[in-house]
């Protein structure tokens, strides 16, 4: 088990004919995803590792049965290509995009909710469940079929975390990377309460950072409604505020989204959090 | 994207939203016919300028003048007044707040206002704002503006006209790709004008593709952060230093954070983004040694490029540039070993974790003071 993607996951490739859509399709297959197609307006009909390549969603979803989408087209097309998939019927989107207008996201994040669809990102790593399924652009090798839920904002602190993790002999159920905007589809209470259901899932991961509140949102229903055991990291402790660290969303402003306002809610909720990164699996081995 | 206050009000008037009139210089002698009398106030893209001295009244055309050549050149926030607005002084009665921004949480817009206007926003005690979520898929309905009049509690006509500049500055927040407008204060005067005293506008950067016409504008950057922007490396420079150069941006900030755990401060946040184009390599290096770093702390996790090869465009880049600083590298991936040998080659201090990294950094950068 896991959650949102298992290995029975048909997965389309949005922009498979890109350099990134075509390296991460190869790392997808080799990691046993089953992507059933590609998609790329006007290169129907071209082959892609072995892939098809459709000109829309649709078709792809007609023929191939294909209820999953990454996402890797331009920022400029992003919401063109999330709404055809949310149209086309496909239930989960994991959005690698990075860039996307925030008022894209404004218009499309809350149309697939209406419709029901899980949206991951933009500006995030994607998702996998190791031994079954990978969404997304992290490394292979990092992973370990296990019990560990993982929820993150970053990218390749993400892979840094996960490694030595898997190191330390916690393998993961899903790890999902959440991404880095002001806007996105999944947010870590969502992936908590996903995680806190989930039977094949013993121990949680949260690798948060500055900006926004979602951490403390996430401190908050964990105290009420989360009781498998939770570590969280929190990167940002020196970052100045008022100015944009890398993400989108990694800005404090107006005193708020600071890493010690998101340390204390993490320590007030029972959550024990790592001051190094890799101190991450000494902490799971502590609970 | 930020806006000056005159640049965001000459966007407004645009949108129709009532603004004073007024006049920019850049010197004193620019002033030739100001609204009179006038507030003087300085054009920076950082708050506080009231406090700092930075908004003062003048009433006839020398003392403009004089004002303007005590606001022009004074620092406010770290920043240098280059320019001054001579606005039309408004009579005020009443003052209020009204702004669009976006709420990460809801993942929608959110509608703020409150009849006590004038102060931060975060000053204003809750019971006072008034806010409701706008979905910008189906944009504002009447019931917005129904609850949005009757929270401010004014008479017909005065709230008739706060309606109608709120709706226009809803319209540009959505055309204009905004994160934020904000008029604080709106202004009621005292013959029953309702008028944006001042204008805050922030444009999403990620937006920047779809209004070209604001390319080129001031932004509170450094010059060596405005060189980054420009070429697409996400680049802050901080008060440290030890230039602090990763992959990722969860990544970078988490090791300025070990680095100061171990009793050093970061001097650069540097965020390389991919590691498999050694041009880009040597670009974010060649940015890093502008900003006189005593040692450069590089951690790459290198998850699909594998570690050699980034060491080898760390190295061409180095090579290049004939740096004699003191360079740190953990470099995390396969063929690790060989990555450590080739630093090690060219005189760079190879650490095996992150935590022994910033140590050395640490070390480093005390002996090549």
């Amino acid at each position: 088990m896991a959650v949102l993607l298992t290995r029975k996951s048909r997965v389309i490739v949005q922009g498979i004919t890109g350099h990134q859509g075509q390296f991460h399709t190869r790392a997808m297959l080799d990691f046993g995803t089953k992507v059933v197609a590609g998609v790329t307006p006007g290169k129907g009909g071209q082959k892609v590792e072995g892939v098809p390549v459709f000109d829309a969603v649709d078709e792809a979803v007609r023929r191939k049965r294909a209820n999953a989408s990454i996402v890797f087209v331009p920022a400029a097309f992003a919401k063109d290509a999330v709404i055809e998939a949310v149209e086309a019927g496909i239930r989960l989107i994991a959005v690698i995009t990075e860039r996307i207008p925030f008022h894209d996201a404004l218009e499309f994040q809350p149309y697939a909710r209406t419709k029901d669809v899980t949206v991951i990102g933009p500006n995030c790593p994607g998702l996998a469940s190791p031994g079954q399924a990978k969404m997304g652009i992290m490394p292979n090798q990092i992973f370990k079929p296990g019990d560990v839920g993982v929820i993150s904002r970053s990218g390749t602190l993400t892979y840094e975390i996960v490694n030595a993790i898997s190191e330390a002999g916690f393998g993961q159920s899903t790890c999902i990377g959440i991404g880095g905007d002001p806007i996105i589809g999944t947010n870590m209470v969502e992936a908590l309460a996903l995680f806190q259901k989930d039977r094949s899932t013993r121990k949680i991961v949260v690798v948060g950072e500055i900006g926004g509140t979602g951490e403390e949102d996430a401190a908050a229903f964990i105290a009420k409604n989360v009781t498998k055991p939770v570590v969280a990291y929190v990167a940002g402790r020196t970052a100045p505020p008022g100015k944009r660290m890398g993400h989108a969303g990694a800005i404090i402003q107006g005193g708020k989204g600071t890493a010690e306002s998101k340390v204390r809610a993490f320590n007030d909720a029972g959550v024990r959090v790592a001051q190094y990164p890799v101190e991450v699996a000494s902490l799971l081995a502590a609970t | 994207m930020k806006f000056l206050e005159y640049k965001a009000k000459e966007i407004f008037s645009r949108y129709g939203i009532p603004v004073p009139r007024g006049i920019v210089a850049s010197t004193p002698e620019d002033i030739t016919n100001p609204p009179l009398p006038c507030m003087v106030k300085a054009q920076v893209l950082v708050g506080g300028r009231g406090r700092a001295g930075g908004v003062r009244p003048a009433n006839g055309l020398d003392e403009a003048r004089g004002v303007a050549r005590q606001i022009l050149g004074m620092a406010i926030g770290g920043y240098t007044v280059k320019q001054v607005y001579l606005e039309e002084r408004l009579d005020i009665e009443k003052e209020l707040y009204l702004s669009f921004a976006i709420d990460r949480s809801a993942r929608e817009s959110l509608l703020m206002a409150s009849a006590m206007g004038g102060m931060e926003v975060e000053s204003l005690p809750r019971d006072r704002i008034f806010m409701e979520h706008v979905p910008v898929l189906v944009g504002p309905q009447p019931y917005v503006w129904r609850a949005f009049r009757a929270s401010l509690g004014l008479p017909k006509d005065v709230a008739d006209q706060a309606v109608d500049i709120a709706r226009k500055a809803y319209d540009l927040f959505r055309k204009e790709d905004a994160e934020l407008v904000e008029i604080n204060p709106l202004v009621l005067t005292k013959d029953g004008r309702v008028i944006a005293g001042d204008a805050k506008l922030v444009i999403d950067d990620n937006a920047e593709y779809r209004h070209p016409e604001y390319a080129g504008m001031d932004q509170d950057r450094t010059p060596l952060e405005e060189e980054a922007h420009e070429k697409g490396i996400a680049f802050i420079q901080l008060d440290g230093d030890i230039g602090v150069i990763a992959n990722g941006a969860g990544l970078t900030m988490a090791t300025l954070d070990v680095l100061n755990l171990k009793g050093g401060r970061g001097g650069t946040f540097l965020d390389l983004g991919g590691t498999d184009d050694p041009g880009k390599v040597a670009e974010a290096f060649e940015l890093l040694l502008k900003a006189k770093p005593a040692a450069i702390l590089l951690n790459i996790f290198g998850g699909i490029t594998k570690a050699d090869t980034v060491a080898v465009g760390v190295k061409q880049a180095l090579e290049v540039m004939h740096a004699s600083v003191p360079v740190v590298a953990r470099i995390k991936g396969v063929n690790e070993d060989k990555a450590k040998q080739i630093l090690r080659d060219i005189g760079m201090y190879p650490a095996e974790t992150i935590e022994q990294a910033a140590e050395l950094a640490v070390k480093v950068s005390h002996g090549a003071r």
